[in-house]
C-alpha cells in the first residue's frame, strides 16, 4: 500500500482544470467523455423536444420547416456522434484496463487528443446554429444532391465530421493496441470479459468504416467547392454512389453504437443472476459474426433506389442472416437467468429492459427486410420507431445499466436505488409510449421527416409526444441522481453487488487514481 | 398476488424490486385495453398498413401480416421464456444459482438451426413477388413522373399531355406558420392537389419516375409501392388499380427533399377505362391552353 501511494506522488497530478486539460489518466479521460456525453444527451433530447412539440398536433405552431429539418438532422448528429458513440468510448477508457488488468490505456496522450478534438468538433458543429443558412438540415445521411443546398454550414459540418472521425479512429486504435499487448498475465482473450471483447471487435469495425465515411463526405465538399461531379449526374456522376458509399459506413456505425451495449448487457445480466454467462465462447462468435455481416447488408436501407433484382435479393437474405447471431445472444442472456438466483437491483433492470425492447427493435428489422414489404415500409414512421427501439431502449438503455452498475465503482458511492427505480419505471413506461405508436403511424402512411402531418396521423402523434416529454424529464432524475452519487453517499464495497465478478470488482471502491501498479495474475 | 406479495416481502433484499410483477401487469393489462378499445372502433387504417386496391398492395399486406405473426409467434416463446426465468428463478424466492448450466450444445444448435429455417420461409415467398415487381412489361400506359422543390410533374408519354400538380391552396394558407387557420377544418389537410393525376382502373400503368433537382420519391400507399425519382436518372415501377375499385387515392413524397418535403402530396383519381379515355381526349385539346397558363 506504501509502495502504491508512493507510485501515486511520482506521477503527482494537478488540480483544478489544468488537470482535465492535461490528463492522460484513463479514468479521468473516461470521465471526460461521460460527462461530455451526457451533455450531448441533453442538447439532443432539446432538439427533439422541439420535434416533438411541434408534432404535438397538426398545423405549424413553433417552428418553420426549415428550421424543423435542421432540428431532425442535428438531433441525429448529435446523439449518434455526441451522446451515444462518446459514452462507449468513455466506458470503454474506465472499464478495459480495470477489466483485463492494465495500469492504463496503451496511449494515454493520444487518448487525451482523440478527446479534445471531439470536443472542439462539436463545437464547430453546434455553432453552425449561427451561421447564414442555418445548420445542416438535410438529415444526418447528408444525401445529395439535397446537402449540396446547405448554406455556410456546409464546411463547417463536413470538417466536424472529419474531426469526430479522426477522434474515433484514434479511440478504436487505442483500445486495439491495450487489449491486444496489456492484458494481465494468464487473461488470454477468450477469458477477457464480454464488455471488452464486444470494444475490441467494434474497435475494428471503427477503424474499417470510418475513413470510408470521411472519404464520402469529401467528395461532398469537391463536389460543393471544386465542381467535381461525384454525384452529380450532369457531370457524369451518380447521387446513389453516395448512398451506397454512405450505408457501407451507416451499416457498420449502427453496430458500433449497439456492440458496446451487447457487452454491457453480458457482464449485467451474469452478475444479477449470480451465474456464469452462458455460452461465453458462442456470444463472442456472435459478435463477431454480427460485425462481420454488418458489411455485407448495407443496402436494406436503399431498396427503393432501384436496384437490380439480385441485389435486392442478396441485400434481403444478407440482412435476415443478422438474426441468427442476434437470436443467439438474446436466447444465451435468457439462458443465463435460467437456474440462476435473479434480482432486480437498477442496473439489472435496465438490462432486462433492453433484452425485452430491443428484441421488439429486432422484430421490426426483419420485417423491414423483406423487400416486397419494404416498399411501403421505407422513410416512414415505422423506420422511425424500429432504429428508435434498438437506439433508446437499445444502446441508451444499455448505456444507463452501465453507468448504474458502474458508478459505485467510479464515485466510491452507492446512489439513491429508490430514484433509480423510479428513473427506470419512468423510462421504460414513456419509452414506449413514445415509440410505440410510431409503428402505427408508419403502417397507416405517414412519412417520416415531416414538419406537419394529415389529420387522420393526430392522435398516435400526440400519444408519442406526450411520451417523449415524460421520458425527456425522467432524464432529469438521472441527471441529479448521478450528481448526488459524486457528491456522497454510502460507502460502496469494493465488490459493490451481491456477486461480483472480474477484476474490476476487486479494487477498492472508488477505484484508485491508478489502478493495478503491479500486473494481477488470472488463472 | 397480495399474499404472494406479503409473504415475499420480508425475505426480499432491500434492492429488489418487490413491486416488479404487480406493476408490470397493470402496464400490461392497460396497454391491452388501449388496444382493445382501439381494435373496438374497428378502425385499423390508423394503425396497420393499407390492403390498397392493387394486386401488388395486396400481396405486399398479406407479406407484412404473415410476417407480423411470425415475429408474434417468436416473441410469444422468447419473451415468455424471458419472463419465466425472471419469475422462476428470482433470488427473492430464494432461488439458488445453477454454476453448472453454462453450456448446452444441442440447446444451442437448436436456437441457431430453427431461427435459420424460419428465416428461409419467410423468405421464399418474396422471391416470386418480387420477380413481379421488377416486370415493367406488358403496360398500357406509360407515365413520366418528375418530382420537382416541391410539386410533381405528370406526363403522359406518347399523348402531348403533361400538368404540374401541387398543394392545394387551402392547404397551403393553413399549414402557414400562425396562419389561424384550424387543419381540421380543411378538407383532406396536406393530402390535397390543386390537379391530381388520373389513371385508368385495370391497366397495368409503367412510371418513370425522376426529378429536377434533388430526390424526391412517388408512395401511394394504396399502391403498395414507392420508388426514388433520382435527377439525373430513371426509375421504373409499374401500378394497377383494379377494374372495380375506382376513387381517389392519396399518398406523400417520401424522401427528404428540402424545407417543404411535407407539403408535396400525391393525388391519384383512379377512373374506367372509358372515362379516362375521355379524359385525357378532353386533355389533349386542352393541354395547348393550359400550358400557357403555367408559363
Amino acid at each position: 500500500m506504501a509502495h502504491a501511494s508512493h507510485d501515486d506522488h511520482a506521477h503527482g497530478r494537478p488540480a483544478g482544470i489544468v488537470r482535465w486539460l492535461t490528463t492522460t489518466n484513463h479514468k479521468d479521460i473516461g470521465t471526460m467523455y461521460l460527462v461530455f456525453s451526457l451533455l450531448m444527451f441533453l442538447i439532443g433530447g432539446a432538439f427533439a423536444f422541439v420535434i416533438r412539440s411541434e408534432l404535438f398536433q397538426p398545423g405549424l405552431q413553433l417552428v418553420d420547416p426549415a428550421f424543423f429539418n435542421q432540428m431532425t438532422t442535428m438531433h441525429a448528429l448529435v446523439m449518434v456522434f455526441g451522446a451515444v458513440m462518446p459514452a462507449t468510448v468513455g466506458l470503454a477508457n474506465w472499464m478495459i484496463p480495470m477489466q483485463i488488468g492494465a495500469a492504463d490505456m496503451a496511449l494515454p496522450r493520444m487518448n487525451l487528443f482523440s478527446f479534445w478534438l471531439l470536443a472542439f468538433a462539436f463545437l464547430l458543429l453546434l455553432s453552425t446554429f449561427l451561421m447564414p443558412g442555418g445548420a445542416p438540415a438535410s438529415g444526418w445521411t447528408l444525401y445529395p444532391p439535397l446537402v449540396l443546398q446547405s448554406g455556410e454550414a456546409f464546411p463547417l459540418a463536413i470538417f466536424a465530421i472529419h474531426l469526430m472521425g479522426a477522434s474515433s479512429i484514434m479511440g478504436a486504435i487505442n483500445v486495439i493496441v491495450t487489449i491486444v499487448n496489456m492484458r494481465a498475465p494468464g487473461m488470454t482473450l477468450l477469458k477477457m470479459p464480454l464488455f471488452s471483447w464486444s470494444w475490441l471487435i467494434t474497435a475494428y469495425l471503427l477503424i474499417a468504416v470510418m475513413p470510408v465515411f470521411a472519404g464520402a463526405v469529401t467528395m461532398l465538399l469537391t463536389d460543393y467547392f471544386f465542381a467535381t461531379s461525384f454525384f452529380n449526374a450532369a457531370g457524369g456522376g451518380d447521387p446513389v454512389l453516395f448512398q451506397h458509399v454512405f450505408w457501407f459506413f451507416g451499416h457498420p456505425e449502427v453496430y458500433i453504437m449497439i456492440l458496446p451495449a451487447f457487452g454491457i448487457v453480458s457482464e449485467i445480466i451474469p452478475t444479477f443472476s449470480r451465474k456464469p454467462i452462458f455460452g461465453y465462447e458462442a456470444m463472442v462468435y456472435a459478435i463477431a459474426s454480427i460485425a462481420f455481416l454488418s458489411f455485407i447488408v448495407w443496402a436494406h436501407h436503399m431498396f427503393t433506389v432501384g436496384m437490380p433484382l439480385a441485389g435486392q435479393l442478396f441485400f434481403t437474405l444478407s440482412t435476415m442472416l443478422i438474426a441468427v447471431p442476434t437470436g443467439v445472444k438474446i436466447f444465451n442472456w435468457t439462458a443465463t437467468m435460467w437456474r440462476g438466483s435473479v434480482s432486480f437491483e437498477p442496473p439489472m433492470l435496465f438490462a432486462l429492459a433492453f433484452l425485452f425492447l430491443f428484441t421488439i427493435g429486432g422484430f421490426s428489422g426483419l420485417m423491414l427486410a423483406i423487400v416486397p414489404a419494404d416498399f411501403q415500409y421505407h422513410d416512414t414512421y415505422f423506420v422511425v420507431a424500429h432504429f428508435h427501439y434498438v437506439l433508446v431502449p437499445g444502446s441508451v438503455f444499455g448505456l444507463m445499466a452501465a453507468v448504474y452498475y458502474w458508478l459505485p465503482k467510479w464515485t466510491g458511492h452507492m446512489y439513491d436505488m429508490r430514484l433509480a427505480k423510479w428513473h427506470f419505471w419512468l423510462s421504460a413506461v414513456f419509452v414506449n409510449v413514445l415509440f410505440f405508436p410510431q409503428h402505427f403511424l408508419g403502417l397507416a402512411g405517414m412519412p417520416r421527416r415531416i414538419p406537419d402531418y394529415a389529420a387522420q396521423f393526430a392522435d398516435w402523434n400526440m400519444v408519442s409526444s406526450i411520451g417523449a416529454f415524460g421520458f425527456g424529464l425522467a432524464q432529469l432524475l438521472f441527471v441529479w441522481l448521478i450528481i448526488q452519487c459524486v457528491r456522497g453517499g454510502e460507502r460502496a464495497t469494493a465488490g459493490v453487488w451481491d456477486w461480483p465478478h472480474g477484476l474490476e470488482w476487486t479494487v477498492p471502491s472508488p477505484a484508485p487514481y491508478h489502478t493495478f501498479g503491479k500486473s494481477p495474475e488470472v488463472h | 398476488m397480495k399474499g404472494e406479495n406479503r409473504v415475499a416481502a420480508p425475505v426480499a433484499n432491500p434492492y429488489d424490486a418487490r413491486a416488479v410483477s404487480p406493476l408490470s401487469l397493470s402496464l400490461t393489462s392497460g396497454a391491452l385495453a388501449s388496444i382493445a378499445s382501439l381494435s373496438a372502433r374497428a378502425d385499423w387504417s390508423l394503425i396497420n398498413m393499407p390492403k390498397g386496391v392493387s394486386e401488388l398492395s395486396r400481396e405486399i399486406h398479406d407479406m407484412h401480416m404473415i410476417m407480423l405473426w411470425i415475429c408474434v409467434v417468436i416473441a410469444f416463446f422468447t419473451f415468455g421464456a424471458m419472463i419465466v426465468a425472471m419469475v422462476r428463478f428470482r433470488k427473492s424466492k430464494g432461488a439458488v444459482a445453477d454454476q453448472k448450466f453454462l453450456h448446452n450444445a444441442r440447446l444451442e444448435a437448436a436456437w441457431t438451426i430453427v431461427p435459420v429455417m424460419i428465416l428461409i420461409a419467410m423468405a421464399i415467398p418474396s422471391v416470386e413477388k418480387l420477380v413481379k415487381i421488377e416486370d415493367t412489361s406488358g403496360s398500357g400506359l406509360t407515365i413520366k413522373v418528375t418530382g420537382h422543390q416541391w410539386y410533381w410533374q405528370y406526363e403522359y408519354l406518347g399523348s402531348g399531355v403533361s400538368f404540374y400538380s401541387r398543394l392545394a391552396r387551402d392547404s397551403d394558407i393553413a399549414r402557414q406558420k400562425g396562419s389561424g387557420v384550424d387543419p381540421a377544418t380543411v378538407e383532406n389537410y396536406l393530402l390535397d392537389v390543386d390537379k391530381p393525376l388520373v389513371v385508368p382502373t385495370g391497366v397495368k400503368i409503367r412510371m418513370l419516375l425522376t426529378a429536377n433537382d434533388v430526390i424526391h420519391a412517388w408512395w401511394v400507399p394504396d399502391f403498395g409501392m414507392k420508388r426514388d425519382a433520382i435527377p439525373g436518372f430513371i426509375n421504373e415501377m409499374w401500378i394497377s388499380v383494379d377494374a372495380d375499385k375506382p376513387g381517389t387515392y392519396r399518398g406523400q413524397c417520401a424522401e427528404l427533399c428540402g424545407a417543404d418535403h411535407g407539403f408535396m402530396p400525391i393525388v391519384v383519381i383512379a377512373k374506367p377505362k372509358a372515362e379516362f379515355d375521355a379524359w385525357l381526349g378532353q386533355q389533349k385539346t386542352a393541354a395547348p391552353a393550359a400550358l400557357a397558363a403555367t408559363e
